[in-house]
């Protein structure tokens, strides 16, 4: 992963909620927001050495910010999402854009079916895991592993604070996983465990979960998360990773942290 | 019988991340049924696998709930389509391609509603009324120039039997007819069976009729008199039979014998030869069996108790037979559509000792009527077992011993 894609958090704030962490009434510190955005930026060109491409963001759409949800890219395609909630479908039109101007081949998704692109969808090479129920349609995931001949274990979410699979997985690049369980139900549970061994999973704990330590981002060695997540950072460097502990409570408001704020581009 | 279904479609790698394990345990937990029909596992990580699941509720409520539940999952319905029909281009004569039916419950989709078939029974075509409301088996014979015949096979699904819920011979059998087998639990089964449907007859509850088809061999083998006491006290209420177990049935009472041989003695009499003749000629002077039992000519047996007590009797004559009685039908297109019209209301069906008639009976029966064929001949049982049917029960046994136990186990007094 070299290149991410972001968006500044110029609009970034709460108007609407459509998750269990927006509250109207959680006003965002503007200031704050923009500083944590920054340091998380200064960490990922500085400390991982990646690219950044930053979108334009555009006034009346404050989850922009958010461009993990963009879509999923894969070599010069890009597969745009069509978001569950109204008030993010105003969304995929500027992503679409953005993909159309940088030279990719856009996908779009059929009508009537949901797909909030890597926040749904990630994992190794060798295969993916697909979150469904919350945001997006499990009938999605056969449409893309036919597409991109990859296989696709979808799991269910089935617990709302952890609406996209992305804030209760994150696969490492040394094939370690970072999970909590309870987003999941035996059955997903069941599948997480036949494909990664025990020893390369940690089942983080729940206020760990809760502070979104699975909402990481891992470039090589590199694993950049939110604060106070102390045991998952611990683990982390056991198996070798640099951890980069970024303060982003402002996204958290919106139910987003490092992994919402960008999209792996290549 | 679960009679509420859908087809649904599951694809992708529903086998590793436990989708399928998943619908399937939603469907069973939520009170349904399903079979997996067509299910292909990807050979590689890449290669998805899809399933195509049947899924049988007992109300249409329960069939939505659990196709509401297991929507967001990825199973999607199968799109129906109506059944097709062609108009039959001459009497007598189907539409190219018609559907050939089963003896299995089936159902048709007209105007996007599931409509069962009536009066099911194998190897016929599926006539639609003019008003598309109803829909009925007919033989190939029975149809008339321009009925709508169902053609090809959408639209047309076949409801397989579930074993049946009683936990007796009729829920255990296997198909399979040996002659070594014990056969006292199984004539107690069929008993217990036939004591409810009595009962159930009495009360003019429906499928509750038992119909015997029988041949000859009942009387030469000794076995009339309990088939008479069986009649008698009700247990038996509809007879398919041929010319010759009648005949024979009435040369026991006028003269002593079957087929000439005294039936007490054991042996020949002289000129017996003869008798089965004379009692058919003497039916015949008299006018119809009823006429000879009404008047007192014919005082005892089984024609006697189903003329005293009612029960409808199909004779259907053979190329072989002598004189034949009044009342033998002769013409077996006729006769089997005489047959056909006693068969619907019939809860149990013995076919004994007759090869012709256990076989023209169970091609007319519907699978879910439990079947029990008796005959010494192990390829009878066998070929009626081997119709598909949970329900069918072979025994290798003498119809004598067969209905004597039977008459037995019902009280009949030894």
């Amino acid at each position: 992963m070299s290149r991410l894609l972001v968006c500044p958090p110029d609009y970034f704030g709460i108007e609407y909620e459509i998750n269990p962490w927006m509250r109207l009434t959680n006003r965002v510190d503007h200031g704050r927001a923009i500083r944590q955005w920054h340091e998380l930026m200064h960490v990922f060109e500085h400390d991982l050495g990646v690219v950044l491409e930053r979108m334009t963001p555009i006034p009346g759409l404050p989850d922009l910010v958010f461009t993990a949800n963009a879509g999923i890219v894969v070599g010069r395609t890009a597969v745009v999402s069509r978001f569950r909630y109204p008030e993010r479908q105003r969304e995929e039109a500027y992503f679409e854009s953005w993909f159309r101007g940088h030279g990719y081949e856009v996908m779009t998704v059929e009508a009537g079916l949901h797909f909030e692109g890597a926040g749904d969808l990630l994992g190794f090479p060798e295969y993916c895991f697909g979150g469904y129920r919350q945001r997006s349609d499990i009938r999605i995931f056969p449409v893309l592993s036919e597409r991109f001949h990859q296989e696709i274990i979808p799991l269910e979410l089935v617990d709302s604070r952890f609406y996209h699979l992305d804030t209760c997985l994150c696969p490492l690049s040394g094939g370690e996983l970072l999970y909590f369980s309870a987003a999941f139900d035996s059955y997903g549970r069941t599948a997480i465990a036949e494909r990664v061994p025990d020893k390369l999973r940690l089942a983080v704990p729940e206020d760990e979960a809760l502070k979104f330590a699975c909402n990481a981002v891992c470039v090589g060695k590199h694993v950049v998360l939110p604060t106070g997540c102390p045991t998952t950072q611990a683990w982390l460097r056991i198996r070798g990773y640099e951890t980069h502990a970024v303060q982003l409570d402002e996204f958290m408001k919106s139910g987003g942290s490092a992994k919402c704020l960008a999209l792996a581009l290549d | 019988m679960n009679h509420y279904q859908e087809s649904v479609y599951l694809q992708g790698h529903i086998i590793d991340s436990l989708v399928l394990a998943k619908v399937l345990d939603l469907i069973l937990m939520m009170g349904g049924t399903f079979d997996l029909e067509d299910v292909h596992i990807g050979k590689t990580r890449e290669e998805p696998s899809h399933a195509r699941i049947r899924i049988r509720t007992t109300s249409r409520a329960l069939l939505d709930d659990i196709l509401r539940k297991i929507q967001p999952h990825g199973a999607s319905i199968e799109r129906e389509a109506d059944c097709r029909t062609d108009r039959a281009p001459a009497d007598g004569v189907l539409p190219d391609n018609f559907y050939a039916t089963t003896h299995l419950p089936t159902q048709i989709r007209l105007n996007g509603q599931w409509l069962d078939v009536d009066q099911i029974e194998m190897d016929l075509a599926i006539a639609v009324s003019e008003t598309r409301s109803v829909a009925q088996a007919v033989p190939m014979g029975e149809v008339r120039q321009g009925d709508q015949i169902v053609v090809g096979r959408e639209g047309v699904r076949v409801i397989p039997l579930r074993r049946p819920q009683e936990r007796d011979v009729f829920g255990f059998m296997e198909s399979q007819v040996s002659a070594e087998r014990p056969h006292g639990h199984i004539i107690t089964d069929i008993a217990t069976r036939m004591s409810q449907l009595r009962e159930r007859h009495s009360q003019g509850q429906a499928d509750s009729r038992v119909l015997l088809a029988g041949g000859p061999a009942i009387i030469h083998a000794g076995g009339r008199e309990a088939l008479t006491w069986l009649i008698e006290q009700g247990f038996v209420h509809t007879l398919f039979c041929g010319n010759a177990l009648a005949a024979h049935d009435m040369e026991a009472d006028l003269y002593g014998t079957s087929l000439g041989y005294g039936l007490t003695a054991g042996r020949a009499v002289p000129h017996g030869h003869e008798h089965h003749l004379r009692t058919i000629n003497r039916i015949r002077t008299i006018g119809s069996i009823k006429a000879a039992v009404t008047s007192g000519i014919i005082k005892q047996g089984i024609m006697a108790a189903c003329v005293r007590h009612g029960v409808p009797v199909i004779m259907s004559g053979t190329i072989r037979d002598d004189g034949p009685l009044p009342g033998v039908i002769t013409d077996s297109v006729q006769a089997q559509r005489a047959m056909r019209a006693l068969i619907p209301g019939v809860g149990l069906a013995l076919l004994v000792a007759s090869t012709l008639h256990s076989v023209a009976t169970g091609n007319l029966l519907p699978a879910t009527v439990p079947t029990v064929c008796v005959d010494v001949n192990p390829s009878v049982p066998t070929k009626l077992a081997d119709r598909g049917s949970f329900q069918a029960v072979g025994l290798v046994m003498d119809a004598a011993s067969f209905l004597s136990e039977l008459a037995r186990c019902l009280g009949r007094p030894t």
